[in-house]
């Protein structure tokens, strides 16, 4: 089996013909089980080496492999199942739809994923526990998400990525809206569940003392480089 | 789920989409009923008249000679002889007629002359005829009998006496020989209710002392003497006509147009009436042109803020997406929207409507003698619904095309 759950093989990628913003990725590989910060400034391609990633964009030339299959061979709608089954993903903020309460945007990826609603025998139960386990009010259910704190949107996020045990936890930038005391028991909690989890951690920040915590510090400019 | 999270988002956004929903079945509403009225109007006004073969009067145009016999709308431009409508009623095809005669008015009202076989022979909305309320048809030379309107705005009574003004807006009144109401007429929803009814034999006593539309000066013939003189008219002003067998009608018809001694007119009444109804109703069909523009204009407002609050939903489609839901599905989240908007707009519109209709029904039926009908939604308001329900789903692409193209290419990036 293939112990790489991220390999990206010279890969290439612009938005359009006329755009400056030419990438060229040649390698870059991830362990099933590491966690790995990706530390780049903004502008730098962060985003878009995520979006690859993800499947949400199409590299021109290369592969993107991810826990084994090719995204980028895929049609667009397994890449969708794909994503589902394989990948959580925590945004920098605006992480949950505020309408909704924090169980339903919780259990919202198994809606979209039959293999990780199969990992969960009790949807509500398994949504309550994370919660529980990130130190998130008992109470927290009753609340709209658009009514939590930054800190606990952001612990929320952390709960939905990792429920029914993807393999792969990709966040971006996740701490930058807190203030420092709130990111580091943030991360307490997010590698302590990611652990429990043994799912592999992409981070992506612009800030180096996180370092510490992660098993590989990788700087974007030796990931990619940009071509004009 | 997902259609629970559908409305949760529609409920958060209660104010807009509220607003949205109650422009929407206002404007939905006003369709309706333009339609409503517009349909029940030409029922109401096809249906003045039936079981009539031929109305004939003086030379005129067919829609002259409905409006002022069945109407009372204008005035005639002739009478024609009693010996011509005699001619007419002794041929052969002819089963029944009425004899009319107008001219004369008591406050506004028109005062119709006739015979009692026009209560018999009288027919409307299929065949209903004219019951009497209270009272009895005219026994006396002078009594009246009062359409339901009448009755009602002038605040009559059985017995309440009345004197009858000569012309239409006369000061010149027939004060010599006042009428008592013997009988009130119950509502028919036709002219009928607002004409004043005396026996022709009436008609022909109050103008005793006249000559050429005016009083002759001096001469004042007791009552008593009126009495006793053979009151049959000389004139009358229309004739409804039934015949014995349809097939005859063109045949009668034609001969009473070419009658060589006095120049006539026979219509079908239901052709007249239809012929009335495309003058009047180019007013309807304007009203019904300007709401469905009006039905458009909402539309495009129902578009312009799905297209505002795209924007700030763009962030909730990238956590769709990285959800793993397709393009496909942040689609049709919008549309299940747009959906969603009309089928509760067509709710809240019908719920309006009904409301509505129920309590102006009255009025319109007493200020315009039209009978709307509160029933049931018809098959074409069916029609109008899903066509509404179709169009909406149609508008709603292009926002929804919009949002299929941020979510292919936003990706990671969550925009502010």
């Amino acid at each position: 089996m293939d112990e790489n759950i991220i390999k990206i093989d010279s890969v290439r990628f612009h938005w359009s013909k006329k755009s400056s913003f030419k990438i060229f990725v040649p390698n870059f590989e991830i362990n099933k089980g590491e966690k790995v910060l990706l530390l780049g400034e903004s502008g730098s391609g962060k985003t878009t080496l995520l979006s690859l990633i993800c499947g949400f964009l199409n590299p021109l030339s290369g592969s993107i492999s991810i826990n084994g299959s090719t995204i980028n061979k895929l049609s667009s709608k397994t890449k969708d199942e794909h994503r589902a089954d394989n990948i959580g993903i925590i945004f920098q903020q605006f992480n949950l739809l505020p309408y909704a309460n924090v169980i339903d945007n919780i259990v919202l990826p198994l809606y979209f994923s039959k293999v990780r609603s199969a990992n969960v025998t009790n949807q509500r139960e398994s949504a309550l526990n994370l919660c529980k386990q990130l130190r998130l009010p008992d109470d927290i259910n009753q609340y709209k998400a658009s009514s939590l704190s930054v800190g606990q949107q952001q612990r929320v996020a952390v709960a939905r990525a990792l429920i029914g045990n993807p393999s792969l936890v990709i966040a971006d930038e996740p701490t930058s809206s807190l203030d420092t005391d709130a990111q580091q028991i943030f991360l307490d909690l997010m590698f302590e569940q990611i652990s429990n989890n043994k799912s592999t951690l992409l981070m992506v920040s612009h800030d180096r003392s996180l370092a510490e915590r992660f098993d590989r510090l990788i700087d974007i400019n030796e990931v990619l480089t940009r071509e004009d | 789920m997902l259609l629970k999270l559908s409305l949760s988002s529609l409920y958060a956004r209660l104010v807009t989409v509220g607003m949205t929903v109650i422009a929407i079945s206002f404007s939905l509403m006003l369709y309706m009923s333009v339609e409503k009225l517009r349909t029940s109007a030409y029922t109401s006004f096809t249906d003045t008249i039936s079981q009539t073969d031929l109305i004939i009067g003086a030379r005129a145009s067919s829609v002259q000679l409905m409006l002022y016999s069945v109407f009372r709308i204008g005035n005639a431009t002739n009478n024609i002889t009693w010996e011509s409508y005699l001619d007419v009623v002794n041929k052969e095809e002819v089963d029944w007629a009425v004899p009319i005669s107008l001219g004369d008015s008591h406050k506004g009202f028109r005062v119709m002359g006739t015979n009692k076989d026009f209560f018999a022979r009288y027919k409307y909305r299929g065949g209903q005829s004219i019951n009497i309320d209270k009272g009895y048809l005219f026994e006396d030379l002078y009594d009246v009998v009062l359409g339901a309107g009448v009755a009602e705005k002038l605040g009559y009574a059985i017995d309440t006496p009345l004197i009858v003004a000569h012309g239409l807006q006369s000061f010149s009144e027939h004060d010599d020989q006042p009428f008592r109401v013997s009988g009130i007429l119950e509502k028919t929803g036709t002219p009928v209710d607002n004409t004043v009814i005396v026996s022709l034999a009436a008609i022909e006593a109050i103008h005793v002392d006249w000559s050429t539309g005016a009083k002759i000066p001096g001469q004042e013939t007791p009552i008593e003497e009126i009495r006793k003189m053979d009151l049959t008219p000389e004139n009358i002003t229309a004739a409804l006509i039934g015949v014995k067998s349809k097939l005859t009608i063109f045949n009668l018809q034609r001969w009473i147009n070419e009658y060589p001694e006095e120049a006539m007119t026979a219509i079908l009444p239901g052709a007249a009436l239809q012929e009335l109804w495309r003058v009047v109703g180019v007013v309807e069909n304007l009203l019904l042109g300007i709401s469905i523009v009006v039905i458009f204009t909402t539309l495009i407002g129902m578009t312009a803020i799905m297209f505002s609050s795209l924007s700030e939903r763009r962030r909730e489609m990238a956590i769709w997406r990285a959800m793993g839901a397709s393009p496909r599905t942040v689609v049709g989240l919008l549309m299940l929207e747009a959906i969603f908007i009309s089928v509760l707009s067509i709710l809240l519109s019908v719920i309006l409507l009904f409301f509505s209709l129920s309590i102006l029904q009255p009025w319109i039926d007493y200020n315009y003698g039209i009978l709307v009908n509160v029933e049931m939604l018809s098959l074409r308001d069916m029609y109008v619904f899903m066509t509404f329900i179709f169009a909406s789903i149609l508008v709603s692409l292009l926002p929804a095309i919009r949002a299929y193209w941020f979510s292919i290419n936003d990706g990671m990036t969550i925009k502010i």
